[in-house]
């Protein structure tokens, strides 16, 4: 975060709407981050809070026709959401790669693995169809893949989910990219195959200098490999900074509702968990001010009712550590040790 | 993998004839059962008892259905000969499929002659209405919800409620008779005079095959729009594979399976003989043929006309389940 020259991937701005016929829904609503290569920024936050969104925009794949985007996705000095659909085609699967969170139905059921990883190849370089194979061989062997010889000639349904999540990252990596975008990538995997796969994209990161953005609602995920973490809610960024920002000194509301609600093996006593009352705002409907607001026991101490009324804005309280809340910093600051202190509390 | 794929096949084989015996055996004894007396109908008015109760024997109608069955199923291997004690036997030699003494024809010859009408008119008309309805419907639903969506599957409606004994007649009258844009429709085989043959089957395809394309252009839209949602092809626009990859590549054939079944049951449906199509434009089909033989209580001919219709349709569930295995691996490996 400290290098002078223009980050690796900055994002700046990013809104995203969909017209429906319940009116227009506001998904993405200014979100702002950058990663460097060879970083890992998670992006954290329940289902709908629109950080799978914020990923297709980046990548380009959101249907022009029903969506509408706007805002900056600077990659290496080249705003992606400027670029016309063939454009950002050809830096999908190149430049950038993504693997989704299902691999039981992510892989063409009808065609060999081996042909779905070769015609990734294929699309972004100008080599015959038999190097094309070799690299897919090769890729799978890296990807941990055993016995890849046979495996290449399998079809998806041949494979356990682990193994085809192995496979979704050999052909997302098959041309060196350098951004990957995982989305919730182990949630459908058994949890022994989730610190594997886990452990794989963090080898594969390092060997290939790439940069990370992982989406995921777990926060133990983001604690094992997280540099940076953005907090996501009601499609705003409510919270971002250094993981260490995040898990010892956050500041915001939901934050700290989503860390008292994660279950904890240390703690001595069954503790009951902590869960943030309330549902999701609905982003046809979005709460004027404050998104968190409904939801957000500490709302009435800020004067005048302006969480109701007056949007936040993300303020940077030092160091890259930016939070959206209209608590002062003392407020927050004395929440926060309340909130930490009995987690820890019931912990020692 | 092959071997598995043989496999798979001879077993499809095996059961088809088993299905194939069944379903002779059924249709046997259904028409054995119906009230018509094929015996009286093999004489005309100044018909007595006597003649009947003879020509009855001569036919071996006095034997029991099975016997009838396996004489039957005997003929159509050997071939058979009816009266053989009589002074005017009638040979009806293999493969037998019984004898229409009203027409004094083997069944066999009479479907045999009808049959390229049937099978070329059924056959033009899948190839249109497979091209249009399939890339009609792609087209409508890349463009769901706007107007070249909407006027498409307009048109389809249209296609689809309209009878095509109406626009049949409804072309006949404007093409042919008032503006004399085509000749009457008078059916020969393309070998012989292959224009005349166009000129009279253009119309009957087009008719035809508007019916099916309306069917097929709603499927293809459905099907489309149900696989474009589904997570491999995000996976294939996230590799960077231009759309028309994505479409043809990944898309289409994902979506194709209940395509491959409608297309075998329905060009199978039209082997056994358009009757409407081929009765407005008077073909020499197994349609025309149909109606003309219970028209004529023609019993043998009715039975030797729904067992080659039932053959057909049992070919063709072969042909598609063997389809299925090329297209989705997952039914052939499993």
């Amino acid at each position: 975060m400290t290098s002078a020259s223009a980050p690796f991937l900055s994002v700046q701005d990013l809104s995203v709407t969909f017209p429906t016929e319940d009116g227009r829904v506001q998904a993405v609503d200014g979100v702002s981050f950058s990663v460097e290569r060879g970083k890992t920024l998670a992006v954290v936050g329940e289902s709908g809070s629109g950080k799978s969104v914020t990923a297709q925009a980046i990548m380009g794949l959101l249907d022009r026709r029903l969506s509408s985007v706007t805002g900056h996705a600077w990659l290496e000095g080249r705003d992606l959401v400027a670029m016309d659909d063939d454009e950002v085609r050809r830096e999908r699967g190149s430049r950038m790669a993504m693997i989704f969170q299902d691999p039981m139905s992510s892989l063409h059921p009808f065609y060999r693995i081996g042909a779905q990883l070769s015609e990734a190849v294929l699309v972004h370089q100008k080599v015959s169809k038999q190097a094309a194979r070799e690299q897919a061989l090769e890729m799978l062997n890296r990807v941990g893949i055993p016995d890849p010889r046979t495996r290449i000639d399998n079809y998806p349904h041949q494979l356990s989910g682990g193994m085809r999540q192995r496979v979704m990252i050999a052909m997302a990596l098959i041309n060196s990219p350098a951004l990957l975008i995982a989305d919730e990538p182990t949630t459908a995997l058994d949890v022994t195959v989730q610190a594997q796969i886990l452990e794989l994209i963090g080898n594969l990161q390092q060997e290939y200098d790439t940069a990370v953005i992982m989406i995921t609602h777990d926060l133990g995920i983001v604690a094992d490999i997280a540099d940076d973490v953005a907090v996501m809610y009601g499609g705003r960024i409510v919270e971002s900074g250094s993981v260490d920002d995040i898990f010892y000194r956050p500041q915001m509301p939901y934050t700290l509702g989503l860390l008292a609600s994660v279950p904890r093996l240390d703690q001595v006593r069954a503790e009951r968990l902590d869960p943030i009352p309330g549902n999701p705002p609905s982003p046809i409907s979005l709460p004027p001010g404050c998104v968190f607001q409904p939801r957000c026991a500490y709302s009435d101490r800020v004067a005048d009712h302006a969480c109701e009324g007056v949007r936040p804005e993300l303020v940077d309280i030092g160091g890259g550590h930016a939070v959206r809340c209209h608590l002062d910093g003392g407020q927050r600051l004395a929440i926060a040790t309340d909130v930490l202190d009995a987690l820890a509390g019931s912990g020692a | 993998m092959i071997r598995r794929l043989s496999t798979y096949v001879i077993r499809r084989v095996l059961s088809m004839i088993l299905l194939l015996v069944l379903l002779s055996l059924v249709v046997f004894i259904l028409f054995s059962l119906l009230p018509a007396d094929p015996a009286r109908l093999t004489c005309g008015k100044s018909c007595t008892p006597e003649i009947i109760e003879a020509n009855r024997h001569r036919l071996g109608l006095d034997m029991p259905v099975l016997a009838q069955y396996w004489e039957f199923v005997k003929g159509i291997f050997v071939g058979r000969t009816y009266a053989a004690n009589s002074p005017d036997p009638v040979q009806c030699s293999a493969p037998c499929l019984g004898y229409s003494f009203k027409r004094g024809e083997e069944v066999f010859v009479l479907i045999k002659d009808r049959l390229p009408a049937t099978i070329w008119l059924a056959f033009g008309a899948f190839v249109l209405w497979l091209a249009a309805g399939i890339s009609l419907g792609i087209y409508s639903a890349l463009r769901r919800g706007r107007w070249q969506d909407r006027s498409v599957m307009g048109v389809a409606l249209v296609g689809y409620s309209l009878p095509s004994f109406f626009i049949g007649l409804v072309a006949i009258f404007f093409i042919i008779i008032r503006w004399q844009l085509l000749p009457f429709p008078s059916y020969i085989s393309p070998l012989e005079n292959p224009v005349q043959f166009l000129q009279t089957m253009i119309l009957p395809w087009i008719i035809l095959a508007t019916l099916y394309a309306a069917f097929y252009m709603r499927l293809t839209r459905n099907q489309m729009l149900e696989v474009l949602g589904d997570d491999y092809i995000r996976t294939a626009r996230a590799k960077g594979l231009p759309e028309r990859v994505v479409i043809r590549k990944h898309a289409l054939r994902a979506g194709l399976t209940p395509i491959v079944t409608a297309a075998g049951l329905d060009l199978a449906g039209l082997l056994g003989g358009a009757i409407i199509t081929e009765s407005i434009f008077s073909l020499p089909g197994i349609g025309s043929l149909a109606v003309n033989s219970v028209n004529d209580a023609d019993l043998p001919l009715i039975v030797g006309i729904t067992l080659v219709a039932a053959t057909f349709i049992i070919f063709a569930n072969l042909i598609v389940d063997l389809l299925y295995a090329v297209i989705d691996p997952r039914v052939r490996l499993s």
